[in-house]
């Protein structure tokens, strides 16, 4: 399966929080269809920065910046949000659960949430919320209320709700961070077997330059950024 | 789905949702409480009297005219002569009439001069009748019956003597010592001013009197004695101070009123007490609306602090909303959520305060009524207290709006990048 189109494609990207300085200038960014890539920097560089961007939860950068065939700079706000519900799973930062929410509603709230991420599961909510539990080993923690999980479960637990459904763009803020090396050989291996199924693209970042050779691609963001030079 | 994260996400913040919840209890409860207050205070008011149709005294205000012959407040202008009395008594149009002779006390009660008629006719309360809780009626010269509170306080019982002061004041002086009544009946508790009073025989009125014809007591060793009544064959009365009135049919009233303000015989002022009691009632009615006021504020006060406590949990709650955006919720889910949460929450405050009231009310009752006289009914909510309640509610989802579309507004990211 060779897929040629573009999945993310940024020229002239240029970026900056409201009251701040430019935090990111990227004059050209391409990530194709199914690839895997890795991207790292150290601390600040601005990696969460640029992945906000192109799931849509900061307000589009100047410059342009399209993914998956749409213009982001073009969509309102509320429009950012159902594309971003529809096409993409993020494994946020700081997982983002919702604490008073059990794990199998957490994993199974962005499918209740988008019509679309629903039909693509193919099979019922319930099999797959639990099918994708298990995928990351923690099919036994369902109806565990998420405050009472590790901080290693509980970033499973962000993993699993990012790849139900299927989602084309799959990012990952360091979703390794707080997992032993086992475990984080595991969870890679998990993930990678699971975006290869669905042919997702999957956009990931990480300090950890040791994970890179597993990619098809790394990128370093200090590279690719003109900021600040 | 968005009721289940609604009380997933209110049942999460147990103590604070039902801190909001119990303070908007407080409130209904005390806007449906005050309006029943309310309402029984009219109600208890204007049902101090009830199935007479005129109240006749000595020409003056029709307001003194009510004070003095139903509250037992300050003293009747002049008195009226019995045959006047006896010719309206016999009118055709007339079906019963109660005599009242004021003017005298026992230890700051009123005593009041009158026949067996009061104890058949006399009506309050929608037209419940007087009864005894002991003894019987009074009917010798010296028999007494006390209102229900007089008997409690000054702790009488039958067969107990009793003196009789002239006038008003508390101090015995000029008391008419030589006069011995004797407790005879007690009255059931009515709740209105029947039960302050002190209840003898016109008769008995009179003979007390004896001896004071000149507007004095009597010279020494001119005093009448009780064996001088007891010889006497037949006491005259010859003044009372007003009477109740019932006609034949009510439609006699109004013509009844207008035949006896307008009698030559005598100078007399009729009163229909009803009219007159909703009257009074209007004039010191600004206590009510006082209440009212009250009322207004104390929901005004509940909306803000469940509007408060909405909008500070929202702050709290920036990063979950922003969850909600980012897994791609839109904003009137977002919005529709928070709504969903503040109507949900006033719904259960307001259900809540409605039984507080009805629990404090079955609690409080006996003691206002014994206390105060004041009636206030338990019953189904009427339509205005349900207006009350529906505003609540309704106020409950606005109040949910607005920290909602703030909600939305606030940048995504900012919510996203709150550190817990
Ligand atoms: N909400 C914000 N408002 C203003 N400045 C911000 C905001 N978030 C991040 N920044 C700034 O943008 C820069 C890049 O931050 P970003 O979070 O993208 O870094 P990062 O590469 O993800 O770092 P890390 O590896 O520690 O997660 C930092 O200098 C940070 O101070
Ligand atoms: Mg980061």
């Amino acid at each position: 399966m060779i897929e040629t189109t573009e999945c993310i494609r940024a020229s002239n990207l240029s970026f900056g929080y409201a009251d701040g300085p430019t935090i990111l200038d990227i004059p050209d960014l391409t990530v194709q269809s199914g690839e895997r890539v890795f991207l790292y920097g150290p601390s600040g560089s601005g990696k969460t920065t640029l992945l906000g961007l192109i799931a849509g939860v900061l307000e589009p950068p100047s410059g342009t910046l399209s993914v998956l065939g749409h213009d982001v700079g073009a969509l309102s706000s509320a429009e950012r949000d159902r594309f971003r519900a529809s096409h993409i799973g993020y494994v946020f930062q700081m997982f983002n659960l919702i604490p008073y929410l059990n794990v199998h509603d957490n994993i199974a709230l962005p499918v209740r949430i988008n019509e679309e991420r629903k039909k693509r599961l193919g099979c019922s909510l319930d099999i797959a919320v639990k099918e994708a539990a298990a995928h990351l080993g923690i099919e036994q923690l369902l109806d565990e209320k998420v405050t009472r999980l590790s901080v290693g479960q509980q970033q499973r637990v962000a993993a699993a709700r990012a790849i139900l459904g299927a989602p084309e763009l799959i990012i990952a803020d360091e979703p390794t961070s707080s997992l032993d090396a086992n475990r984080r050989h595991a969870f890679l291996e998990l993930l990678f077997s699971n975006v290869a199924e669905a042919g997702s693209t999957l956009l990931f970042v990480s300090h950890d330059l040791g994970l890179a050779d597993q990619f098809d691609r790394s990128l370093s963001l200090p590279e690719l950024n003109h900021a600040g030079e | 789905m968005l009721l289940h994260l609604a009380r997933q996400s209110l049942s999460n913040r147990l103590l604070t949702t039902s801190l909001t919840a119990l303070s908007i209890a407080f409130s209904v409860a005390l806007l449906v409480g005050v309006e029943n207050v309310r309402t029984g205070m009219r109600e208890s008011f204007s049902n101090t009297v009830s199935g007479t149709d005129l109240i006749v005294g000595a020409r003056g205000g029709t307001i003194q005219l009510m004070l003095y012959s139903v509250f037992g407040m300050g003293s009747p202008v002049a008195n009226i002569s019995h045959e006047t009395w006896e010719k309206w008594d016999e009118h055709p149009a007339v079906s019963w009439t109660i005599p009242y002779a004021l003017g005298d006390s026992h230890q700051g009660f009123r005593v009041i001069g009158t026949n067996e008629s009061f104890y058949e006719h006399y009506k309050y309360r929608g037209g419940q009748s007087i009864s005894l809780a002991e003894g019987r009626p009074a009917e010798e010269v010296f028999d007494v019956v006390l209102g229900a509170q007089v008997a409690e306080r000054l702790g009488y019982g039958l067969g107990d003597p009793i003196s009789v002061t002239h006038g008003m004041s508390d101090v015995g002086f000029m008391n008419h010592d030589e006069m011995p009544f004797e407790v005879i009946g007690i009255l059931d508790e009515t709740f209105t001013p029947v039960d302050r009073a002190i209840y003898v025989t016109l008769e008995g009125i009179t003979a007390i009197h004896l001896g004071w014809e000149e507007g004095g007591p009597p010279m020494p060793g001119e005093e009448i004695h009780a064996d001088h009544v007891h010889e006497m064959d037949e006491i005259h009365v010859s003044q009372i101070t007003s009477f109740f009135l019932g006609a034949e049919s009510r439609a006699y009233t109004l013509q009844l009123q207008r035949e006896i303000s307008t009698s030559e015989q005598e100078p007399l002022t009729a009163v229909i007490p009803g009219l007159a009691l909703s009257e009074m009632w209007q004039g010191i009615g600004y206590a009510e609306d006082g209440l009212m006021v009250i009322s207004g504020f104390v929901v005004l006060v509940g909306l803000l602090g469940m509007l408060v406590s909405i909008y500070t949990s929202l702050d709290a709650r920036r990063r979950e909303m922003a969850i909600l955006r980012a897994l791609g919720a839109g904003p009137q889910r977002i919005v529709s959520l928070l709504v969903l949460e503040a109507g949900l929450l006033s719904a259960l405050g307001a259900f809540l305060g409605v039984i507080f009231v009805y629990a404090g009310l079955a609690a409080l009752q006996p003691w206002l009524e014994g206390e105060f006289g004041l009636l206030v009914p338990i019953r189904v909510l009427d339509q205005a207290q349900l207006m009350y309640i529906g505003a609540v509610i309704i106020l409950g989802f606005v109040a949910g709006l607005v920290p909602a579309l703030k909600a939305y507004r606030t940048a995504l990211h900012d919510g996203l990048s709150v550190r817990v």
